[in-house]
């Protein structure tokens, strides 16, 4: 078994508003050292599977079906072993 | 074909919420819609009796709403299941020139399955474009001014006249319109070039306008684009919430008239439609 932990990105250039809200608030409760905040997406993806470069072909295809959008997104992954169900 | 055997698919899933306004305004006009889930179209846990065929029907509707709670992106899960089992289907039905509205939700999904902007062919394999969160970050939810800047391209609007201003009320977190920024610019000029551009928001003046009149920051202030065959429609604001006058903002201030700034929409489209079937 696999656990795949994927995160999906706003490409560099691409508006963040939820990022720039973000941080009009901390810097409201007095965060004022905070000079960025980037928000991704996180996903855990468990896979049944014992090969690792299947797994992999799998994550790649989900990220470019469904879990990021071309235009906007990058993604990237982790791939690690888990024992059990 | 009559406008009575007209059928109009007003396709659901969990969480769409503008269906029965956009059943209504067709069934206001004389036509016959239904609503169908999608499970009636892809046959999986259905009764027999309640399986349907998307090639019975002449227009296809993707109301508004909050399909599958907005998870992954707006409109990506509907998408991701239309895609998976109604690709072929759907893509002839396009192709045969039948009638594709997407409003709001229903304009997410159309772009994320690929059929809009449709520049290259009828159905990319993935997205050409997307729906991005409003520059506010915020849900926007206010009438809009619709300037009508198409040339008769999109089989929905063909009673409307050039350059004419519609209020139609808008409602979403995720409306700005985005292509890849490397190409954008270009994909603006072959959307202006192909005559894809149908609505843009403007102010009260009629001019083109920044923030709260383009509610999501839209690039080029768009609102809406049909693909370039003109038979998919994809729309933020919702023409369905004022299919009447009295739902207008200025309704006390009065007409004359019971008819709404939406309602052209739907006329203009099953008018074409009668007359193509």
């Amino acid at each position: 078994m696999f656990i795949a932990d994927i995160r999906i990105k706003l490409k560099k250039g691409v508006a963040d508003p939820e990022g720039k809200n973000t941080m009009k608030a901390l810097e409201l409760l007095g965060f004022y050292e905070v000079v960025a905040v980037d928000t991704s997406k996180f996903f855990s993806v468990k896979l049944d599977t014992q090969d690792e470069s299947e797994a992999r072909t799998q994550v790649e295809k989900m990220c470019q079906n469904l879990l990021a959008n071309p235009v906007i997104n990058e993604y990237s992954y982790d791939i690690r072993t888990v024992e059990g169900a | 074909m009559k406008l009575e055997d007209l059928k109009i698919c007003i396709l659901r899933i969990e969480g769409t919420n503008c269906e029965d306004e956009s059943f209504q305004a067709f069934k206001r006009l004389g036509a016959n819609p239904e609503m169908v889930h999608l499970k009636q179209l892809t046959g999986q846990d259905v009764l027999e009796t309640e399986k349907r065929d998307l090639m019975d029907f002449h227009i296809l509707m993707i109301p508004g709403g909050f399909s599958s709670g907005d998870y992954v992106r707006a409109g990506a899960i509907w998408a991701a299941r239309m895609k998976s089992k109604l690709s072929a289907p759907l893509t002839e039905f396009v192709r045969e020139g039948r009638a594709v509205l997407g409003v709001c939700n229903g304009f997410q999904v159309l772009v994320e399955m690929g059929f809009l902007p449709g520049l290259n062919g009828i159905m990319s394999s993935v997205p050409d474009a997307v729906l991005a969160t409003n520059e506010s970050s915020r849900f926007e939810c206010r009438p809009t001014l619709l300037k009508y800047e198409n040339n008769y391209t999109s089989i929905f609007t063909q009673k409307l006249k050039s350059g004419q201003i519609l209020l139609i009320p808008s409602a979403h977190a995720e409306g700005k319109l985005l292509f890849p920024p490397e190409k954008a610019e270009k994909i603006y000029q072959q959307l202006e070039d192909n005559d894809q551009i149908v609505f843009k928001y403007v102010d009260p003046d009629g001019e083109y306008a920044g923030y709260p009149w383009n509610p999501n920051g839209s690039p080029h202030n768009i609102a809406g684009i049909c693909n370039p065959a003109g038979n998919v429609l994809g729309m933020m604001p919702h023409p369905e919430r004022v299919f009447h006058r009295f739902t207008h903002p200025d309704w006390t201030r009065g007409f004359g008239t019971d008819i709404g700034d939406g309602r052209v929409i739907f006329e203009s489209v099953l008018e074409h439609v009668c007359k193509k079937f």
